[in-house]
């Protein structure tokens, strides 16, 4: 019986001491027409069994370690140490849940609290919360933060085309039941075009940094514009650039959000991810999600305990502002227990490594006769390649050659067809990136 | 504040200089850091390899886990967290997957996640399922909106009630206001159920035209099941509302009842309770959502389907690429130049089948992901949380048809196993047999200044994690009791005896529980002084 | 009947505010036995100064540690002053309802609604029936 313990005999004790002879009889409230379906499932098997069923499974995909990757756009290959996952492995962390009960669960709570500061140092920020469910949602919970510090008077919401395309996807899928009007990002509209569009309707503006292309824009006088017409400024963040960019807290952002996966999250086929979401302090009131806050114990030991709790949904129920419940907070603690390994001279030398590296690809792809590299703007660990044949077939045949190539922006964007968007990471050895240019080389 | 804490701040055991890890040396040519983007300062901490292990061991030490004992949360579904999973979901093939890997390289993942989707639906009794949701609340946002659209399509979308009981969970009238929405609160009768005058009176008077449907919760919040939820269900498909079922408590269900076949329209799946993907001290969770016929084309996207074979591969230099992988997983990452074009089919071989898995053909189809037609959208970037789908995945296999139904019948055994042994000492407001959990009101006539709060701290001094408190709102003092089906007799029993004893205590020495818990890291916190100076950040001051 | 207090010259709502007029100004505050209810009261915000509100419009939002109330306003008219010292001393609510814990003063547009509030013995009743 796999992972239930009873025998047989304390079965019947048990019976005995409800009063039912069966276990069939316990279910006697349920429509009698209905009880007890058959249901269609295999057999149970061994774990022996099973192990051996998933790894085959398992290895039907093309992963990193047979495979070179040159592909992010939103997910992203990185070194995590060994001591990320054995912490994450203590049953203490993963088997416990949310910490309702204070004084037994320190040691979520504390590791939460520390995540949170974390993030607020690489954002910039003074508040963040304990998670969201990704880098879409937390945008798309920003939408709502900024509506509601907005009262909900104002009701136009400026995204920049060079999000994600997936997390636009999903704000619109978040707000189709509200009154509100997404706009600026159906065009190629650059940050100057979308500063045209303020106005004392406007809500709030998001721009990504590093944008979805890789790129980083002139960003000085995006805040000030954003603030003069009341608005909020958004910035989706990938923290891993951070570790040598200027915090979005620096440039004037209100609410930093994004994608912490490249914080020590594996790529695992996209999730469970990690959704970051801070904010200045004078608008914590307004988020959705847990929040962890210090405080002292009945003997005035210092300790920590979720706080402003009334914001979520079990007490404010039908007026809160977000249905949120179970977060990610075991992704929360990777990140956590990376950052604290990886620190400040860590983080800053993983952050060069995937400049320099994603540099000297660009370089040497630029080189290649029939390809050409979009060098308008600085970039951080990805940028856009402009390639002489189809994106698919460039693909195709460095699949052929273990090589996972870059993501089709066709696929996306229209105006951006055979152009494909490269990730160089701190995982590309120099002889891998060496090899996907000679490959490419050949395809020209 | 100048005492210590149990464990410094990571902040606090750094020194200058110190390194946690080494990172290899740049072999690539360096260029200029462009100067004007750069910042300055980079707020981590400054800490060693062992002194990090350290911290995180002590952190964890100060945690209550399922790997510890009890932890009888209700609705929660605190049950035992296989080992096998955990190792499953760190195989490479797994953990190493790019989301956006050709499905031609993904058709493993892929399988698992089709077989996952038809599994979720034959054992709820549903059509179609979608596993993008990355929680349970997300998969009841997406269930109000595919029943917003419905109404849409139909032309009746002046339908924006939905009917949510009192005693429901509060994802679930906030995921109405979410889907912009308005929530009509129904009462409950002194049976438990949904009172069904109230529900008669909603569906049959001025407001019929606006309901768009009802959240329920099977069984209720109590733990109980609705015994008349086949006329629920009727009267609100009369008034032409559908019926969400939250599947929260879906531990009570397997091999019971089928949702589905019971007439609701779609409801959404905890992997993380019923299916023992681990809480993670929070989340991940994983919220599939199953549907019927008239709202499969809504369901979010994009979900696993069996697509038509693909046509031939472009040719591409470089050698041809084997069609059937080693079965082994033998292959080492220096091995460039081998090929991708591989089926989880051929790869599994042809003794997987039996029961409901299907059989595996010499020429397997191809599994791809596919927006429905009138989908509501996506939910999040890429496609839900895969990391669970596969535990999930694992855990049916391991069980099988008839483990599954076992799941069930010892959840629900052992539920009413400690409801009768603590009925005695306790008030069970509901006096029927219940699901998988169980409530009963945590304070005595003869010990008035004690209450259920404190009978939970005075738990945690027996060495228990406490029950649910003050939930569902609908009962006074509420203490909600799930033990879940992977606890022993014995266990229980000593649940049982710790609850005896603290009602014994309660009459004897009240203040005993009002200080409670004695033995726990840290006594009651102060959560007004935590709500009121917010101290939610210990990082340096960045400047601005 | 418990033991809250309920001043004799105010009207009350069914959702525990109070309401003292003097002229067309009406200011507003919640009970003391909504402050009791609530227990430490820990946040409050109001609309700003200047805003108008409709009769029943909430004029801003009350917390505790364990509980989020909105506040409303029974009658129509402009905000015309808010008592921010509130916003840095919250538990001055649970001290002062009547007095130092007054929250807006609203300039009405017609005082009628308020006679169909509660008087204080109609309030102590309603009070002791939850």
């Amino acid at each position: 019986m796999s992972y239930i313990p009873h025998t047989a005999n304390e079965t019947q004790q048990m019976l005995g001491a409800i009063g039912v002879d069966a276990i069939e009889a316990l279910f006697e409230a349920a429509p009698a027409t209905h009880r007890f379906p058959k249901l269609e499932l295999p057999p149970p098997m061994s774990e022996m069994e099973v192990a051996a069923e998933m790894l085959a499974i398992s290895e039907a995909n093309d992963h990193a370690q047979d495979f070179a990757i040159f592909r992010g756009a939103g997910a992203y290959h990185h070194f995590i140490p060994s001591v990320v996952n054995h912490i994450l492995l203590r049953g203490e962390f993963y088997t416990a849940y949310t910490p309702y009960q204070p004084e037994i669960s320190q040691g979520t709570l504390q590791a939460t609290y520390e995540y949170q500061s974390m993030m607020c140092a690489l954002t910039g920020m003074n508040a963040a919360n304990a998670s969201h469910y990704d880098g879409a949602t937390s945008l798309a919970e920003a939408v709502t933060v900024a509506l509601e510090v907005a009262r909900h008077r104002r009701k136009k919401v400026i995204l920049s085309h060079a999000i994600h395309p997936q997390y636009r996807e999903v704000v619109r899928t978040y707000h189709q039941g509200r009154d509100i009007r997404i706009i600026g990002d159906r065009g190629r509209g650059e940050i100057v075009d979308l500063m045209e569009m303020l106005d004392e309707n406007t809500a709030m503006l998001a721009v990504q940094y590093p944008d979805f292309f890789g790129q980083i824009d002139d960003l000085t006088a995006l805040a000030d514009a954003v603030h003069d017409a009341g608005a909020l400024l958004v910035m989706v963040a990938n923290p891993m650039a951070l570790s040598i960019f200027k915090s979005p807290g620096e440039l004037g952002a209100d609410i930093v959000v994004g994608e912490a996966q490249p914080m020590g999250v594996p790529l695992g086929f996209g999730g469970p991810y990690l959704g970051y979401f801070a904010i200045r302090q004078k608008y914590v009131r307004r988020i959705a999600g847990r929040i962890i806050g210090e405080t002292l114990d009945a003997d005035g030991k210092r300790a920590f305990v979720m706080t402003l709790r009334p914001r979520e949904q079990d007490i404010k129920r039908e007026r809160a502002s977000s249905n949120i419940c179970t977060n990610q907070g075991l992704m929360a603690l990777s990140a956590s227990v990376y950052m604290a390994l990886m620190g400040k001279n860590g983080l800053r030398k993983v952050g060069e490594l995937n400049y320099h590296k994603a540099h000297y690809a660009a370089n040497e792809i630029n080189r290649l006769d029939g390809y050409s590299v979009d060098m308008s703007k600085p970039f951080f660990n990805e940028f856009v390649v402009s390639c002489p044949r189809p994106i698919a077939e460039i693909n195709e045949a460095l699949l052929a050659e273990g090589v996972i190539g870059g993501f089709d922006l066709g696929a996306h964007y229209f105006h951006l067809n055979d152009r494909m968007l490269l990730c160089v990471t701190e995982m590309n050895a120099k002889e891998e990136i060496d090899r996907l240019v000679e490959i490419l080389g050949g395809l020209s | 504040m100048s005492t210590e804490l149990l464990q410094p701040l990571i902040y606090d055991i750094g020194s200058p200089g110190r390194l946690g890890v080494n990172l290899p040396e740049c072999d690539v040519p360096k260029v200029e850091l462009p100067a004007a983007l750069m910042r300055e300062e980079l707020a981590l901490p400054e800490v060693g390899e062992v002194q990090v292990v350290r911290h995180f061991v002590k952190l964890s030490k100060l945690n209550y886990s399922i790997d510890q004992g009890m932890y009888p949360l209700g609705s929660c579904t605190m049950k035992y967290n296989p080992k096998i999973n955990e190792d499953a979901a760190r195989l490479p093939g797994f953990a190493q997957l790019h989301p956006l890997t050709d499905e031609s390289g993904s058709q493993g993942a892929l399988f698992l996640m089709h077989e996952l989707q038809k599994w979720l639906g034959e054992i709820s009794g549903f059509p179609a399922v979608s596993l993008t949701p990355a929680a349970g609340a997300q998969g009841e946002f997406a269930g109000i909106l595919m029943i917003r659209q419905y109404h849409i399509d139909r032309g009746e979308g002046q339908r924006d009630l939905i009917l949510v009981p009192n005693s429901a969970h509060g994802t679930n009238p906030a995921t109405v206001t979410m889907a912009g929405m308005d929530v009509l609160e129904l009462p409950s009768n002194d049976q438990g159920n949904v009172d069904m005058d109230a529900l008669h009176a909603a569906c049959e008077g001025e407001l019929r035209d606006r309901i768009a449907g009802m959240m329920i919760t099977v069984p209720s919040t109590l733990g109980l099941f609705e015994s008349t939820i086949l006329e629920v269900i009727a009267t609100v498909h009369d008034a032409g509302g559908l019926m969400y079922m939250d599947g929260a408590n879906m531990n009570a269900l397997m091999a019971a009842v089928k949702p589905g076949a019971l007439g609701f329209d779609v409801m959404h799946y905890n992997l993380h309770k019923t299916f023992s993907t681990p809480h993670g001290g929070g989340g991940p969770g994983s919220g599939a959502v199953g549907v019927n016929e008239k709202l499969a084309p809504y369901l979010p996207g994009p979900i696993v389907e069996m697509v038509e074979e693909q046509p031939p591969r472009t040719p591409s230099p470089g050698p041809v690429p084997p069609s059937v992988p080693p079965l082994d997983g033998g292959r080492n990452s220096s091995e460039l130049g081998k090929g991708s074009s591989k089926s989880p089919l051929s790869s599994l071989g042809g003794d997987l089948g039996g029961g409901g898995v299907g059989v595996r053909d010499a020429e397997p189809p191809l599994y791809g992901f596919v927006m429905p037609e009138k989908s509501i959208g996506r939910l999040k970037a890429f496609h839900g949380n895969f990391g669970m789908h596969l535990r999930a995945y694992a855990y049916i296999r391991v069980y099988g048809d008839s483990g599954i139904r076992d799941v069930t019948r010892y959840a629900v055994l052992n539920a009413n196993y400690l409801r009768a042994k603590l009925m005695a000492t306790y008030t069970v407001p509901y006096p029927r047999y219940c699901g998988h959990e169980f409530v009963l009101e945590g304070h005595f006539a003869d010990a008035e200044d004690v209450h259920a709060l404190d009978i939970s701290k005075r738990l945690m001094d027996y060495g228990f994690h406490p029950p649910t408190n003050y939930f569902p709102l609908i009962v006074p003092e509420a203490l909600l009791i799930e033990p879940t089906e992977t606890e022993t007799k014995a266990e229980l029993d000593e649940f049982v005896a710790a609850m005896e004893k603290i009602a014994e205590e309660a009459r004897r020495d009240p203040e005993l529980l009002r200080q409670a818990p004695h033995t726990a890291p840290v006594r009651r916190l102060d959560e007004v002084r935590a709500a009121k100076e917010l101290v939610l950040c210990c990082a340096p001051a960045l400047p601005h | 009947m418990g033991d809250w207090k309920t001043p004799a010259n105010l009207r009350y709502a069914e959702t525990d505010e109070w309401f003292a007029v003097d002229g067309d100004v009406v200011t507003i505050g919640i009970t003391d036995y909504a402050q009791d209810q609530l227990n430490d009261i820990v946040y409050v915000e109001f609309r700003d100064a200047g805003d108008d509100v409709d009769a029943g419009d909430s004029f801003g939002e009350v917390e505790s540690v364990k509980a989020a109330s909105e506040l409303y306003s029974a009658v129509a008219g402009e905000i015309i002053e808010v008592n921010s010292a509130l916003e840095d001393s919250p538990e001055t609510l649970n001290a002062d309802p009547f007095g130092a814990g007054w929250m807006v003063k609203v300039r009405a547009s017609d005082l009628a609604p308020l006679a169909g509030l509660m008087d204080a013995s109609g309030y102590d009743a309603y009070c002791d029936s939850r």
